[in-house]
């Protein structure tokens, strides 16, 4: 990543005064988070048939400290630093997708990883952050009267087209959502023009036929038995009936942590990946999940402050970005898991399993850090 | 390229859209704590109840069925261990390279192995395929020594139902079959699932709910795979109660070698009790065929078959008793004094009555015939005219009375009641009068009566006994597998018929003499060993008028059918015996030589078991004299 990068120009310097700003609570919830997220991966996984016990664990421990170090780094540097590497970051998150098809390993009908010797880098959540990094920094001047319009976002767009497209292709269908949902949140943050707006809409609606029409065949499938999930229950609708009989027979105080018997009987799919909040949510109860999208809620809310406190644009809309990026993931997977969305593996941020996953959101944590910190700097 | 950083602040604009959002933030969130109230609070029921069956599969564990024991605890049915040849795919790598080589080891058609595996393509994971039950001693051996050749494959240990004499006594012991959809729903709550086997037939009916034993079974805690985890509960199976029966294996054996070849029954009986020491009928049936499960096939050759083999005749057929039924005759004219003893009455080999002409057996008659004589010679003319005297009406009241006309209520399924005919069935059956010509037909046991051979049993027993007609009963004892007594069967009364001092001496007197006089009917049943009493009867299966064919020129389904009843000793007799064989011909040449056979039998088995008595059966037979 190019913020650890340290620069000679320019030494990492903190302020006193940057230093007593600090924002504790976002950091601690994020903690709090991450460590219910490896706890509920040591459930999760236990007794795995393909892992061995607390392996998975154990690796995501060994995440989190890599990423606790991108996230000091990521409120360490001036966030105004950002502004200037944007494009660079772009650059080098393109080339990394880029080299997928080359590269890139194929797991599960997919080739999302690119396999760095000790561990492997999945540069479609590096895309997220990308996504943002450009917005914020194509957007960040004087909103023009009645919002933008297209002509105005051309630059944005085109940006932002290969890295969905890419992501798309590889396919990680729930990723290349998450980045749609987050470009437009954005847009519409940083204010959009009620007539390119409509446009746009109308745009969306005439292309979702042809989009049908370049979704897998699984992919179909997945949105018809999330219609309809007892057309095949042993099959494509197994999944969100696995997970829903999981979260309700967690019932109201669930079933005690190591105790939920469709997670340990491997009835779930996927079970420490997309669907960790049902593993949670079996063991918790609804009281449990309550506590823990309390805790969602409250980051996000905290995150909307730092946004509104920022001390400049640039800084609101990155804020904004990366509130975008946790708010949209935390949401879509657990409506995903409970049924209320088909199922597109999308992880939950803190508490799925996968290392690049929990990187970028301590990043995006730290960025929020970032702002908040800096705001009374001039 | 655009300038860089601007430092430009947030204007209200933007603030005023934060501040939607954050409201729009918690209602987002407020609808996935509602989606969750719902799948777990409101819900939450089923989703555990749905849970908990993912999770949990029940293995059943077949209590073994009770074993059947003869009167001297010979084996008569058991469960002995069976394989079955299992096939768990996801242990074989190849599956297909696996059945042909096992096809291959086991000279079996491989089509038929494969078949096996294509038609449980849709199987849930893990779950073993049946290729092919109880597999015989060799392929067992050769499954075991070629073990690690064939991964997948495996041997199910399962107790299967075996009758080691086959067809010998089929129709007593009866068959199991696999439970149907409608007993299933009947008896679901006494414990019995689907695949289960049941009593469908004989004693394995009747007695099914002290045969049977109680399933145990393993509550299975799988993974998704199907993979057992552990096990949750387990219930013991309690083996089934054995059975002891009246029956004597050595005699049931003579008996159905008596029969062999032919159509017909036997039956023989304790006098004093009533216990069945040996009930054969015959063409027969194997009920292992049901116990390794039947094909469609064979149950369909079985219905089809002519004979039927799986009626059992001696409850089931209806004949016309022929001459056996004289004994009706004789006792009720005696009882009802229309003669006496010493009262002769003229054959001159027909009797006219109306327009019609009945005529006797034997030609040119019998000339003076008395009490004695008619029963010894079997002369048709006294009886017809025993019968004109004592009317329809009182000829079935003593019918009746003996036990004829009405189910002995046997512990057997299906028995049936035969028919004596009198005025008032005629007018109801017919809606006619009784005429005064058909008397004599009912009198010689011809005409509308008929009788099971069950039934003469009972009624030769009584007239052994004294007059006791007892119900026959073949199940002595029921015990637990652990030995101790669950229910314990003796003999039970229908009535005592209170004869006439006088009436059965002579009639015993007169059948002692069928056998044993010079010119009895029945002196082919003749013993040296002991001194037997009895009575032929040729029953009519086709009415021949006028004309007197010998019946072995008659094609054989309107050939008559051979009776011979009988009791020995003559005096204090022990057993009765009845012989039926369809389409026999002559009682005396058809069934009294089967008769002798059978009770020849037993009295040298009886002097062999001295020895062999175990002092429960003396005690058994005191308790019925006493009776």
């Amino acid at each position: 990543m190019e913020e650890r990068l340290p620069s000679r120009k320019r030494p990492m310097r903190i302020d006193r005064r940057i230093a007593t700003h600090f924002d504790w609570s976002l950091f601690a919830l994020a903690m709090i988070l991450a460590l219910v997220g490896i706890l509920t991966i040591y459930s999760a996984t236990r007794d795995s048939i393909q892992e061995g016990s607390g392996i998975l664990a154990l690796r995501q421990l060994y995440w989190l400290v890599i990423a606790v170090g991108a996230m000091v780094v990521s409120f360490m540097v001036d966030y105004h630093r950002m502004n200037h590497l944007a494009y660079h970051f772009y650059a080098g998150v393109l080339f990394l997708l880029f080299l997928i098809p080359l590269f890139g390993l194929v797991s599960g009908g997919s080739q999302r990883w690119l396999y760095l010797g000790y561990f492997s880098l999945q540069p479609s959540e590096l895309g997220k952050l990308a996504i943002v990094l450009v917005l914020a920094r194509n957007l960040q001047f004087d909103e023009p009267t009645g919002g933008y319009c297209l002509k105005n976002l051309w630059l944005s767009f085109l940006l932002a087209t290969p890295i969905f497209s890419l992501i798309l292709l590889q396919p990680d269908l729930g990723t290349a959502i998450v980045i749609f949902i987050v470009f437009f949140s954005v847009v519409l943050i940083a204010g959009l023009h009620s007539g390119s707006f409509l446009r746009l809409a109308a745009v969306g609606i005439v292309l979702l036929p042809v989009g049908w029409q370049f979704l897998k065949a699984y992919q179909k499938k997945r949105i018809w038995t999330f219609l309809n999930p007892d057309l095949d229950p042993l099959g494509a609708g197994y999944h969100v009936i696995q997970s829903k009989i999981a979260i309700g027979s967690g019932r109201l105080l669930g079933k005690g942590y190591l105790e939920g018997t469709q997670n340990r009987l491997d009835f779930l799919p996927a079970q420490h990946t997309d669907f960790i909040f049902s593993v949670f949510a079996e063991e918790w109860g609804f009281v449990g999940c309550v506590i823990l999208l309390g805790l969602y809620l409250t980051l996000i809310l905290l995150s909307l402050r730092v946004v509104r406190r920022a001390r400049d644009r640039f800084g609101a809309l990155l804020a904004f970005g990366m509130t975008a990026i946790l708010f949209w993931q935390a949401t879509i997977s657990v409506a995903m898991v409970t049924g209320i969305l088909p199922v597109a593996g999308i992880p939950l941020p803190f508490l799925s399993y996968g290392g690049s996953s929990l990187v970028v959101t301590m990043v995006a944590v730290g960025v929020l850090i970032n702002v908040s910190m800096r705001r009374f700097t001039f | 390229m655009l300038p860089l950083t601007s430092k430009k602040e947030i204007d209200e604009q933007f603030r005023r859209r934060l501040r939607l959002l954050i409201s729009a933030v918690s209602i987002v969130f407020l609808l996935l704590v509602g989606r969750l109230w719902v799948l777990q609070v409101l819900q939450g029921e089923r989703f555990t109840y749905l849970s908990e069956n993912n999770r949990i599969r029940l293995r059943k564990v077949p209590g073994i069925r009770g074993a059947v024991f003869d009167r001297r605890g010979r084996l008569l049915i058991h469960s002995p261990p069976s394989f079955d040849l299992l096939l768990m795919p996801e242990d074989a790598e190849e599956p297909e390279v696996t059945l042909r080589r096992l096809a291959l080891l086991l000279g079996r058609d491989e089509k038929e192995l494969l078949g096996a595996l294509a038609k449980n393509k849709f199987r849930p994971p893990f779950e073993e395929i049946i290729l092919s039950k109880a597999i015989d001693w060799r392929s067992v051996v050769a499954v075991e020594t070629h073990q690690m050749d064939l991964p997948g494959v495996s041997l199910r240990v399962r107790p299967k139902r075996s009758y080691p004499d086959k067809g010998m006594n089929a129709h007593l012991l009866g068959y199991l079959g696999e439970i149907g959809p409608a007993q299933l729903k009947a008896l679901r709550e006494r414990g019995y699932g689907l695949g289960d086997e049941i009593g469908q037939f004989g004693l394995e009916k009747m007695l099914e709910k002290h045969l049977r034993g109680k399933n145990g079974g393993q509550q299975v805690e799988v993974n998704a795979i199907g993979r057992q985890v552990r096990v949750l509960h387990q219930v013991r199976d309690v083996p089934g109660h054995s059975a002891y029966l009246t029956i004597d294996r050595e005699l049931q054996k003579t008996a159905y070698q008596a029969l062999d070849g032919k159509e017909g029954a036997i039956i023989v009986l304790e006098v004093n009790s009533g216990a069945i020491l040996a009930l054969v009928s015959t063409p027969t049936f194997d009920p292992n065929v049901f116990a390794r499960g039947i094909t469609l096939e064979e149950w369909q050759t079985i219905l089809r078959d002519e004979m039927h083999p799986l009626q059992n005749r001696a409850i089931q057929g209806q004949y016309p008793p022929g001459s056996i039924f004289k004994i009706v005759l004789a006792i009720a004219a005696l009882e009802e004094s229309e003669i006496e003893p010493e009262t002769r009455l003229f054959c001159n080999g027909s009797l006219v009555v109306g327009n019609r002409v009945f005529r006797d057996w034997k030609k040119g008659g019998h000339g003076w015939v008395d009490f004695h004589k008619g029963i010894v010679e079997s002369c048709d003319v006294y009886f017809y005219q025993l019968g004109q005297r004592l009317g329809v009406d009182r000829i079935a009241n003593y019918a009746r009375m003996l036990g004829l006309g009405v189910k002995t209520g046997i512990a057997l399924e299906g028995e049936m009641s035969g028919l004596i005919p009198d005025t008032r069935w005629k007018k109801k059956r017919f809606g006619q009068r009784w005429f005064p010509g058909e008397t004599p037909s009912v009198a010689i046991g011809q005409g509308y009566v008929s009788v099971t051979p069950l039934q003469m049993a009972t009624l030769m027993a009584a007239v052994a006994n004294g007059g006791t007609l007892y119900r026959p009963w073949f199940v002595r004892r029921v015990e637990s597998a652990d030995g101790s007594l669950i229910q314990e069967y003796g003999p039970e009364k229908i009535r005592s018929v209170p004869f006439k001092k006088g009436t059965l001496g002579h009639l015993r007197r007169a059948l002692r003499d069928v056998v044993n006089g010079a010119r009895g009917t029945g002196r082919k049943a003749r013993s040296d060993l002991v001194e037997i009493a009895g009575k032929t009867g040729t029953a009519q299966v086709v009415q021949m008028r006028g004309k007197i064919i010998k019946s072995e020129q008659l094609p054989y389904s309107i050939r008559d059918h051979a009776w011979f009843v009988a009791y020995a000793p003559s005096e204090r007799p022990e057993i009765a015996v009845v012989v039926l064989v369809e389409h026999g011909g002559h009682g005396g040449s058809g069934a009294a030589p089967l008769a002798k056979k059978v009770i020849e039998r037993y009295f040298s088995l009886k002097g062999n078991q001295v020895a062999l008595s175990d002092g429960r059966e003396t005690s058994e037979q005191e308790e019925a004299h006493a009776n």
